[in-house]
């Protein structure tokens, strides 16, 4: 392990064109993962995003042993997950089972596919665990497209989705189509979590998608600003990640969750001093006619 | 606490009910869960400034009612249209729901929610006007008295606290209509008080129509033009002096009920003691049916 953290090495290694790549690629898909982050959290996603992630793999596999492009496979498996996700009633007693249902079966399905495939091994690996080398210039273009798409449509719809999403019952009273914005969240998520799975893996997309935006709301209440906060921390986590790996060779997942993880104990620590502090000045505070 | 709001910005849109004609229109309505009638043959119109309290014991179907205005419940017969559209796809409503706990964990100040009274239901990003989205919903914080805390998370406030902002929310929407269901609970008198003053003056103002689901009539007695009382199936419409009176409750009971009235405040007593206003706690849901649609 005595090349941890060798500087002159991951220097050297970020002059390279596929390095340089990797890190446009995890820029944009911090943009993403932030702004989706806190609706996923406030939606109580994070399971339906893990699943969405493992049929992304599952995708991809199908994709890998096809022929055609793994970055696609890995879209429309995610994209077919996150609809059938999406149609599913939110609050529905069974809607949790059935994503663990999903979730296996699409799994197992993945690893079959993965086993009859004879290419090379790290292909095999890269879908779960996330390899840089996997961003050739084809799957860059595809990333920013897809980035550009989502943010689009999420500028047209923000406001009625965050309404939907924290107060659905007066949403739906004042008109909002809480059916439909439903699954179209889904797909927006179902994108985004497919091309995380080609940076940080299906296994740990969870650490992009949801951990930031997580950390985020220890912090602050107020969306825009954990938007903002989410961003921030995505990019740390996922350009951060792959500049920490770089020198190792590790899988970047590795340090992607790691400084994930940290960030949200830091905010957990902090979101718990300030809810503490409110309470000590709420305490004392005569009844307020 | 006073409220003064100038008459609000309100470009009578085409659709405008004027006095005349029903903001609210209720016809021969029937619903019902598998064999069990909750009301039939209803018919309820509601003009614009007039306040109409719901009234009736548990599961007689008051929530149902508003499930049915906000055009989530079908009606099993008969029609109901709300601003002269059917019901669900008018926007000019503003709507308080039955209190329910929200979640601790939702990571949105109270005054994010007042503001999604605003312009929540709109596409786009909303740039334009921010700042007087933001003047709009400090007014809205400041009628209710939740300026102390509009900019908590709303999970870590009280019952209380957040069916102010509720109600901040419902009126900063500018509504036509305005549907509450029980917007006094878990509020002490004196805001029992200010929040019944507050959707008074919208209507006098503004002549929005209010129908106002309850257990207890008390509070906002000197409001209410017409009373909607229904007990299993049976219902009756028309001022509280009409229909708060020993032969009707006993008609709709169908028990010997008598209707006191002590310094100008109603008070019901019968044979089931307590069995239309009191506990209101005992029912979160009304009707044997709430599934989420």
């Amino acid at each position: 392990m005595d090349g941890l953290f060798d500087l002159d090495l991951t220097l050297r290694l970020l002059q390279l064109d596929f390095v340089r790549g990797a890190l446009v690629a995890a820029a944009l898909l911090g943009i993403l993962a932030g702004v989706l982050g806190p609706l996923i959290v406030s939606r109580n996603m994070a399971f339906a995003v893990h699943g969405t992630s493992e049929l992304s793999f599952t995708g991809g596999a199908a994709a890998l042993l096809l022929g055609w492009h793994v970055g696609t496979g890995a879209i429309v498996g995610a994209v077919l997950a996150a609809l059938v996700l999406g149609l599913l009633a939110r609050r529905s007693a069974d809607y949790d089972s059935v994503i663990g249902v999903v979730l296996a079966a699409g799994l197992g399905a993945g690893v079959l596919m993965l086993w009859l495939y004879k290419g090379r091994a790290s292909n095999k690996f890269g879908l779960l665990t996330g390899q840089i080398v996997s961003q050739d210039f084809a799957s860059l273009a595809l990333l920013a497209g897809c980035v550009v798409g989502v943010l689009a449509v999420l500028a047209v719809i923000y406001r009625p989705l965050l309404f939907a999403s924290v107060d659905p019952e007066v949403a739906r009273a004042r008109g909002v189509p809480v059916k439909v914005l439903n699954p179209v969240f889904a797909v927006l998520v179902g994108i985004a979590t497919a091309l995380g799975v080609q940076t940080v893996g299906a296994l740990l997309v969870l650490a992009l998608m949801v951990t930031p935006a997580a950390a985020a709301c220890r912090v602050t209440s107020s969306p825009l600003r954990a938007t903002l906060l989410a961003v921030l921390f995505a990019e740390l986590a996922a350009v951060g990640g792959i500049v920490l790996s770089l020198a190792p060779g590790v899988p970047i997942s590795a340090f992607v969750t790691v400084i994930s993880l940290v960030i949200f104990l830091v905010c957990w620590v902090l979101g718990r001093v300030k809810v503490s502090g409110r309470a000590a000045v709420a305490a004392p505070r005569p009844a307020v006619r | 606490m006073t409220v003064h709001r100038d008459a609000p910005a309100h470009p009578a849109p085409a659709s405008a009910p004027d006095r005349g004609e029903p903001v609210l229109s209720v016809r021969g309505a029937r619903l019902a869960f598998g064999g069990r009638v909750l009301w039939r043959e209803l018919d309820l119109d509601v003009r614009a400034g007039e306040f109409v309290a719901v009234l009736g014991p548990n599961g007689s179907g008051k929530t149902s009612l508003i499930r049915v205005l906000l055009g989530s419940q079908q009606l099993t017969a008969g029609t109901v249209r709300v601003g002269g559209a059917p019901a669900g796809t008018n926007r000019r409503i503003g709507y308080i729901p039955q209190q329910r706990a929200v979640d601790s964990t939702l990571s949105i100040r109270g005054r994010d929610l007042v503001g999604l009274g605003i312009d929540g239901h709109r596409w786009g990003m909303g740039f334009r006007g921010m700042r007087e989205r933001r003047r709009r919903v400090d007014e809205a914080v400041r009628s209710v008295g939740a300026q102390a805390f509009a900019d908590r998370p709303i999970g870590l406030l009280s019952g209380g606290e957040q069916q102010r902002l509720r109600v901040a929310q419902a009126l900063v929407g500018d509504p036509d209509v305005l549907l509450c269901d029980e917007p006094l609970l878990s509020l002490d008198l004196a805001h029992q008080q200010a929040v019944s003053r507050l959707i008074e003056t919208r209507r006098r103002t503004a002549g929005t129509a209010v129908l106002f689901v309850t257990h207890e009539i008390n509070p906002v007695l000197p409001l209410v033009d017409r009373v909607l009382y229904l007990v299993d199936g049976r219902f009756r419409i028309g001022p509280p002096d009409e229909v708060m009176t020993s032969e009707t409750l006993s008609y709709l009971y169908r028990t010997d009920i008598e209707v006191l009235r002590v310094r100008g405040q109603i008070h019901v007593v019968g044979a089931r003691a307590g069995l239309c206003e009191e506990d209101p706690h005992h029912h979160p849901h009304d009707g044997p049916h709430d599934g989420r649609s």
